[in-house]
C-alpha cells in the first residue's frame, strides 16, 4: 500500500544511477612533478638534521634500521635503498609512517620540496643503493612503453592503471597519480610487494617508455563516452541493471499499467 | 476489409494502404489472419511487457550485430598494426583484433555500434533473467506451460553462451584471459577433460581455430538457433495463450486485456522504439569494453582486474570463492575448477529445467492454469526462489573480490572469506525473510477482510474455452 502512494517508486532507480554514473566518470587529475632534488653540500647537513628528528625512530640515527626489542624489524636499514627509495617514499608521501604496522599508502608529502631534496641527498650518501633515475617521458616509445607495461605492469596494476589487489590488505595501487620520476624510481628500487626492475630488466629507454605510457593511461585516448573508472566489466554490468533496467522497467510500468479508466471501471 | 468495401463500393479505392492491404489479401487471403492476429487480446499488466524488453534488445543486436559483420575479421593470423591508435602503432597482433580496433577507430560509426551491441547484449540477458523470474514467481511455468519454460531456459543457456562467444572473438587480453579460464574449465572435467579441451579449441591453448569456429557459432548458429526457439517461445504464448492475474472479470476460462490492434501494438511498438533509444544511449555516452586500452592477448600476460560480463559473473564468483581442493576419485584427479564450473553450471540449468515437474511433483497439482499466482500465495515457492536468487547474487558479486577490495581499501583475502560465508548465510536468511513477509502480507489481507485466504484447491481442468490439443503432457 505505502508503494502505491509513492507515485513512481521506480523513479529513484535511474536518479540513483545517473548520480553514481556521473561520480564514476570523473576522473582524477595529474599531480604536477616535483623537481628531483640534487644534492649539494648543505643539502647533506640539512638533511641530516631532518632525519635525526623524522626518520631516525625506526631506521636509526645513522640509516643502519631499528630492531624492535621482541626482534622484529621495527625500520629497514637504508643504507643501500639510495635516493630513488628515498625520493619515491618522501614525495609519494609514503613516508613518514604513524607506526611500523602501516601500510604505506600515497598521501600529501609531508615535507616541502626542498626538505625532500635534502632527505634524498642525505639518505644518498649512506650507501650504495639506485639515484633518482632521470626520466624522461616524453621522449618515450609509446607502443613500447604499452607492451612493456602489458607484459610487466599489468598483472598487479591493471592494464589501465586503475591498480589491483594483492594478498592480505596489499594492493598494487593506482597510477593515476605517478610522475615519470617516481614510476622510474619505483621500477629500480621495487616498494613493498614489487619486484626490483634494474637496468638489466629494463633500460633507461624503456624506462622513459613504460613512463610515456603510464602518464597516457592517466588521459588515455577514452573515445565511446564516459570511462566507468575503467574497471571493466563490473561498472558496466552494474550500469547495465541499474541505469539500463531500471528505465526500462520504469517505462514498461508506465506504458503497461492499466489505464486509470480501466482500474476506476474494475474497482467500481 | 469488408465493411470498408461495402462503403467504398462505387469508386477504386484512393488510400494506398487499403489497395495494398486488398491486392495481399487477394493474394494471400491475409484478413483472415490479420484479423484473428490483430484482434488477439492480451491481458494488460506492466510486468507482461518484460520478455518483450529481451525481444526487443534481441532486434538491436541483430541490427547492430550485422553491421560489425561487414568489418570484422575472425582470422587469428599474426598482422602488425599500422591503424590510427598511436600506442598499439607496430604491435604484432592477431587480425581478429586489428579489425576490433578500425572497428573502434577507423570505420565509421564502428565503435557507437560495437558499443550498443555490447549494451544490447548485457541488456538482453538481463531482461531474460527480470522475465525468469517474473515467470517463476507467478508460476507461470505451470502446466500447460512447462513447454514453454524450458524453450525459455534454452534460450537463457543459448543467450549466456552466445554472448561469452561474442565478448571472445576481439582476441584482446581480457577475452583472451576469459578463454583461458573457459579451457582450463575444460580440462578440469574428469577423464575426458584433455581431449574435449583440445577438440574445442583445436589444439592446445590457445589453439589456431578457437576464434574462427566461436564467429561461425556466435553469428550464425547460436543466433538462427535462438530466433527459431523463439518463434517457438512466441508461438505458444499465442496458441496457449497468455496468463492473467485473477480479480475482476478475470477468471481461469477467459483472457481480460487489450486488443492486440490498436492498443497493445502501439504499447510494444513504442517500448521497442524506446528500447532502442535507451541502448542508442548507452552506446553512444558511455563507454564499454575499451579493448585498445587491454591491448592484443598473449597467453603469457594477464591483467589485474580481469572479469567476465555480468552474465557470466556468478561462474566466476564460484571459481573464486570454492576452495582449491584437489579430489582423488576412482584412480582419477578431479580438479577444483570442475565442481564450481561444471557441476554448479549442469545442476544450475538441470533444476531450472526440471522445476515444473519437481513443484508438480511436490505439492501435486496437476492441473491446467492460466491465473497467474501472486507470489505471496504461494510462500514456499517464493521463499525458495528468493533464496536462490540470493544465492547466485552473492556467486555474481563474488566476481568483484579483488574490485571490492581495492575500491574499499580491504584484505581480498577478507572479502572472499566474506563471500564464502555470505554464499551460504545469505540464501537461507533471504529465503526466510521472504517466506514471513509472503504470510504476514495475506494475514494482514485476511484479517483486513480484504482477501479470502487462498487454499490450493487445484481448479478442475476446465474444458469451457477450446484448447489446444494435443497438450503438452507433464512428464509425471
Amino acid at each position: 500500500m505505502t508503494l502505491r502512494r509513492l507515485r513512481h517508486p521506480a523513479l529513484l532507480v535511474p536518479v540513483l544511477a545517473a548520480a553514481l554514473f556521473l561520480v564514476l566518470g570523473a576522473g582524477s587529475a595529474a599531480q604536477e612533478e616535483d623537481p628531483p632534488g640534487r644534492p649539494g653540500g648543505d643539502l647533506v647537513a640539512q638533511g641530516r638534521e631532518l632525519f635525526v628528528v623524522g626518520c631516525s625512530s625506526c631506521h636509526g640515527l645513522d640509516g643502519e634500521g631499528v630492531r624492535a626489542p621482541d626482534g622484529a624489524d621495527r625500520g629497514p636499514s637504508l643504507e643501500d635503498s639510495g635516493e630513488a627509495a628515498a625520493y619515491y617514499y618522501l614525495t609519494t608521501g609514503r613516508m613518514p609512517l604513524a607506526s611500523s604496522e602501516e601500510i604505506p599508502q600515497r598521501k600529501e608529502p609531508a615535507y616541502e620540496p626542498h626538505e625532500i631534496a635534502a632527505l634524498v641527498a642525505y639518505v644518498g650518501t649512506l650507501g650504495d643503493g639506485p639515484d633518482v633515475p632521470d626520466v624522461d617521458a616524453a621522449t618515450g616509445d609509446l607502443s613500447l612503453g604499452g607492451e612493456l607495461f602489458r607484459d610487466n605492469c599489468q598483472a598487479c596494476h591493471s592494464a589501465t592503471g586503475a591498480g589491483g589487489a594483492l594478498s592480505y590488505g596489499r594492493a598494487a595501487p593506482s597510477l593515476g597519480q605517478a610522475t615519470p620520476t617516481q614510476v622510474g624510481a619505483a621500477m629500480r628500487i621495487g616498494p613493498g610487494q614489487m619486484p626490483v626492475f634494474g637496468r638489466d630488466a629494463l633500460d633507461d629507454a624503456e624506462v622513459d617508455a613504460i613512463a610515456r605510457y603510464v602518464r597516457y593511461l592517466e588521459d588515455p585516448d577514452d573515445r565511446g563516452g564516459i570511462a566507468l573508472g575503467r574497471l571493466g566489466p563490473i561498472p558496466e554490468g552494474f550500469l547495465v541493471w541499474v541505469l539500463g533496467m531500471g528505465l526500462l522497467l520504469l517505462v514498461s510500468y508506465v506504458i503497461g499499467k492499466r489505464s486509470y479508466h480501466r482500474r476506476k471501471a474494475e474497482a467500481g | 476489409m469488408a465493411p470498408l468495401r461495402r462503403r467504398r463500393h462505387s469508386k477504386p479505392d484512393r488510400l494506398v494502404t487499403r489497395r495494398t492491404a486488398r491486392w495481399l489479401d487477394s493474394r494471400l487471403g491475409a484478413a483472415k489472419f490479420a484479423r484473428s492476429a490483430l484482434g488477439k487480446v492480451f491481458p494488460d499488466h506492466w510486468s507482461f511487457l518484460i520478455g518483450e524488453l529481451a525481444l526487443y534488445s534481441f532486434v538491436v543486436l541483430l541490427a547492430t550485430g550485422v553491421y560489425l559483420t561487414f568489418f570484422f575479421s575472425p582470422s587469428q593470423e599474426e598482422v602488425i598494426y599500422t591503424g590510427s591508435y598511436e600506442p598499439l602503432q607496430g604491435v604484432e597482433m592477431t587480425e581478429a583484433y586489428r579489425s576490433a580496433l578500425d572497428l573502434s577507430f577507423d570505420v565509421r560509426a564502428g565503435l557507437v555500434m560495437r558499443q550498443i551491441h555490447h549494451w544490447a547484449a548485457l541488456l538482453f540477458l538481463a531482461a531474460i533473467v527480470v522475465h525468469l523470474m517474473r515467470v517463476f514467481f507467478t508460476g507461470a511455468f505451470r502446466r500447460p506451460r512447462e513447454l514453454n519454460w524450458m524453450i525459455g531456459v534454452t534460450l537463457l543457456i543459448l543467450g549466456i553462451f552466445n554472448g561469452f562467444a561474442g565478448y571472445s572473438l576481439l582476441d584482446d587480453q581480457l577475452s583472451g584471459t576469459g578463454l583461458r579460464i573457459a579451457y582450463s574449465i575444460a580440462l578440469s572435467i574428469p577423464v575426458a577433460g584433455t581431449w574435449v579441451a583440445s577438440l574445442l579449441f583445436g589444439g592446445e591453448f590457445p589453439g589456431p581455430d578457437i576464434i574462427s569456429r566461436l564467429y561461425v557459432i556466435h553469428i550464425l548458429l547460436a543466433p538462427a538457433a535462438i530466433i527459431a526457439l523463439l518463434g517457438a517461445h512466441l508461438g505458444l504464448v499465442v496458441r496457449q495463450k497468455h496468463t492473467q492475474f485473477g480479480g475482476g472479470e478475470r477468471r481461469e476460462d477467459n483472457v481480460v486485456g487489450e486488443r492486440v490492434w490498436p492498443s497493445f501494438a502501439f504499447k510494444s511498438i513504442g517500448l521497442m522504439l524506446i528500447t532502442a533509444a535507451v541502448l542508442s544511449a548507452m552506446g553512444g555516452l558511455a563507454q564499454i569494453n575499451p579493448v585498445w586500452l587491454y591491448g592484443p592477448f598473449d597467453p603469457a600476460e594477464v591483467s589485474a582486474a580481469s572479469q567476465p560480463d555480468w552474465y557470466m559473473g556468478w561462474l566466476d564468483g564460484a571459481l573464486r570463492v570454492w576452495p582449491a581442493w584437489e579430489i582423488r576419485a576412482f584412480g582419477f584427479e578431479v580438479p577444483a575448477p570442475f565442481f564450481p564450473a561444471v557441476l554448479l553450471a549442469g545442476l544450475t540449468f538441470a533444476a531450472l529445467f526440471a522445476w515444473p515437474f519437481l513443484e508438480a511433483r511436490r505439492t501435486g497439482d496437476r492441473a491446467e492454469h492460466h491465473l497467474l499466482d501472486r507470489p505471496r500465495d504461494r510462500p514456499v515457492r517464493t521463499a525458495l526462489g528468493v533464496a536462490t536468487l540470493a544465492f547466485y547474487t552473492v556467486l555474481t558479486l563474488s566476481a568483484s573480490t579483488d574490485v571490492t577490495a581495492t575500491t574499499f581499501g580491504l584484505s581480498v583475502n577478507a572479502v572472499l572469506w566474506a563471500f564464502r560465508i555470505l554464499c551460504l548465510v545469505a540464501p537461507p536468511v533471504a529465503g526466510w525473510i521472504a517466506y514471513r513477509l509472503c504470510r504476514d502480507l495475506v494475514d494482514r489481507e485476511v484479517a483486513r477482510g480484504e482477501t479470502v485466504p487462498k487454499p490450493v484447491p487445484p481448479p478442475r481442468r476446465t474444458r469451457d474455452r477450446p484448447r489446444p490439443d494435443p497438450r503438452p503432457t507433464p512428464a509425471d
